[in-house]
């Protein structure tokens, strides 16, 4: 993997901007779906299929390509923007999400776009999933990498925990979890609806390697993956803070943006912030 | 052969059956069968795994673990982790087979199994064990009766419960063969063996175990000896002569050999170790209603728990005995009438 320059930087943030302008748009179009998650994902989403991951759009079936599964569905608007936007499909194909015979299901299903490495929406499924990839893998001496994007508040689920303690019985290096530590959830915030913390202390004691990062702050995180993913012996977890709904002022930090989408006036005001945003990215550089 | 015991009819002989009449019928778990199977399909194919979750023993995983050491996986009590896990084996070229009690994969697993094995079309296999009120003194909680109905009404599931030992091995080993999610069901206890290693098999295609044109028997699992032995009764003891079909897989079933039988006898009963409701004997009746409708009785749990008891005795207690298959049979025939 090359080193992160600060022109490479620039170009990251240039296009997690596009991918927050592609959630919005998107959004608007399937008039439901969630807001917050995916705006607050979009820039270690940026990373991933920017920086971070092995990965040819052309050859989405390559055999070698590292694994990337998004366990909480919901925030599918994230990774199908940064997929068009690093090049899966047409950007234009945004404005079918959630809608009849679109391949954008409201939750991802593999059988429809296969890069999206599996079926996902019912939450705490995707790490155990991760689990076989990695365990996989290594059963056949492959060096491909799995990355599992969670959200915080699918750690109240059990299977989620049975995923962590098989990871940490087979050594799964080559598995990297990251946490949208983002602090709310449907019902309000997670630690009001089911505490979680300590949270980095809960990972520890199921003997995986912690690592922790502003999940909105594209460098920060790209040295934190790395980090991780070199790490040997165990498997690694990234708690990524992030800001909900990331982006947009009006959204930001608010619980009630989490499952519902902007209406017309809200979209053309989030994506004129969006549009000044980009303005000063490029003219900063 | 005693005197007084009828020969195998044309359709066991076809079938290559065992002489199921015989004192020393061989009795053997048909768990047995899903062990041995496994093995071999271990040795066919390297991609072959078996991930157990603590039952390595009662599932008859013991066997594969000495055999395929680097293809056996256990990860402890965790049946949702057994399907999710299986599910991202599959899907780096994995043929991953999980087992455990079928109360607890797929009773306890059923979301991940519709989301990841089915919606998802992954080549998961899962083997349930312990079907059935025949576990035994375990009781209620470990008797899975509601499994079949579980499974049959998942998109691209393949259901089957095969009838002895033999066939349970022969169904591993056409299911290992087969791509896509797949459940097979067995049980706990010894019981009969009356198939043969020369008796076909084959996905989705239900067999004729004995000839008889008054009323037709379908059955699957451990309870198609059971149907035999009524039919003998049936015969010797009230003049009806019955068709016993092995409907083994209950999805995708065999609509032809259904309507032929419906066709040929006027009248069906249906024999499970399950819920009347909703199960293999429910997929024969909607057949039925739809392309020859007949009078059907149904031979099953009639909407209750099980309970701790004798395996035999439950069997007995719970209306799935020889007697009872012949009652259903009598009244079966009345209404063609």
């Amino acid at each position: 993997m090359h080193s992160l320059t600060a022109e490479n930087l620039t170009e990251l943030k240039l296009k997690a901007n596009d991918v927050r302008q592609g959630i919005i748009r998107s959004l608007l179009a399937a008039g439901s779906g969630h807001s917050a998650g995916p705006l607050d994902m979009s820039d270690v989403f940026t990373a991933l299929y920017g920086h971070l991951m092995r990965h040819d759009p052309s050859n989405p079936e390559w055999p070698d390509r590292d694994r990337l599964l998004l366990s909480c569905g919901h925030i599918a608007p994230v990774r199908y923007s940064a997929m068009a936007n690093f090049g899966y499909f047409p950007v234009e194909e945004l404005l079918t999400l959630r809608k009849f015979g679109s391949r954008l299901q409201g939750h991802p299903e593999r059988v429809t776009l296969p890069s999206v490495e599996t079926t996902s929406g019912p939450l705490g499924e995707g790490l155990a999933q991760g689990v076989g990839m990695a365990l996989g893998a290594k059963m056949d001496g492959k060096d491909f990498h799995t990355w599992v994007v969670t959200s915080d508040a699918e750690h109240q689920c059990g299977l989620h925990w049975e995923a962590v303690l098989t990871g940490a019985k087979f050594k799964l290096d080559n598995l990297t979890a990251i946490v949208d530590r983002n602090f709310i959830q449907i019902d309000g915030s997670t630690e009001d609806v089911m505490p979680l913390e300590p949270f980095a202390q809960k990972y520890r004691a199921f003997n995986w390697e912690v690592f922790e990062c502003d999940g909105n702050d594209i460098a920060e995180f790209i040295a934190t993956a790395e980090r991780a993913r070199s790490y040997k012996g165990k498997p690694h977890v990234i708690i990524a803070n992030t800001i909900p709904g990331k982006g947009v002022s009006y959204m930001e930090g608010d619980y009630l943006w989490h499952g519902k989408p902007p209406n017309a006036a809200q979209a053309d005001e989030a994506l004129r912030e969006l549009a000044a945003d980009r303005e000063r990215i490029a003219a900063h550089e | 052969m005693s005197s007084g015991t009828p020969v195998l009819d044309a359709a066991a002989q076809r079938m290559q059956l065992a002489d199921y009449r015989a004192a020393d019928l061989k009795l053997v778990p048909t768990r047995n069968g899903f062990g041995e199977g496994l093995i071999e399909a271990g040795s066919r194919s390297r991609e072959v795994l078996g991930i157990c979750a603590d039952l390595a023993e009662s599932t008859r995983f013991e066997g594969f673990k000495k055999a395929h050491p680097a293809q056996y996986i256990e990860i402890g009590v965790a049946e949702q982790m057994l399907v999710a896990m299986a599910g991202g084996l599959a899907a780096v070229g994995k043929i991953p087979w999980i087992a455990s009690y079928a109360m607890f994969n797929p009773g306890r697993s059923w979301e991940q199994v519709r989301t990841i094995m089915a919606l998802n079309e992954t080549n998961v296999k899962i083997a349930g064990a312990h079907a059935g009120v025949s576990v035994g003194p375990d009781g209620a909680t470990h008797q899975a009766i509601e499994d079949i109905a579980i499974m049959r009404v998942i998109p691209h599931m393949t259901v089957v419960v095969p009838c002895d030992s033999v066939q349970t091995k022969k169904a591993t080993l056409a299911l290992s063969e087969m791509w896509g999610p797949v459940y097979l069901r067995f049980g706990r206890e010894k019981s009969a063996v009356i198939t043969t290693g020369e008796t076909p098999f084959e996905i989705g295609k239900a067999q004729i175990f004995r000839e008889g044109g008054d009323v037709a028997i379908v059955a699957c699992g451990i309870l198609v000896y059971n149907a035999l032995i009524a039919a003998d009764r049936l015969s010797a003891q009230h003049g009806i002569e019955c068709r016993v079909v092995n409907n083994h897989t209950v999805k995708p079933m065999d609509e032809a050999a259904i309507v032929d039988a419906a066709r040929g006898c006027g009248t069906v009963v249906t024999v499970e170790e399950h819920q009347r409701q909703a199960g293999m004997g429910s997929r024969v009746a909607e057949i039925l209603a739809q392309r020859h409708p007949v009078p059907i009785e149904f031979i099953g749990v009639d909407d209750r728990f099980g309970q701790s008891g004798d395996p035999f005795e439950l069997v007995e207690y719970y209306g799935m005995g020889a007697d009872s298959i012949v009652e259903a049979a009598r009244r079966a025939h009345e209404r063609k009438k």
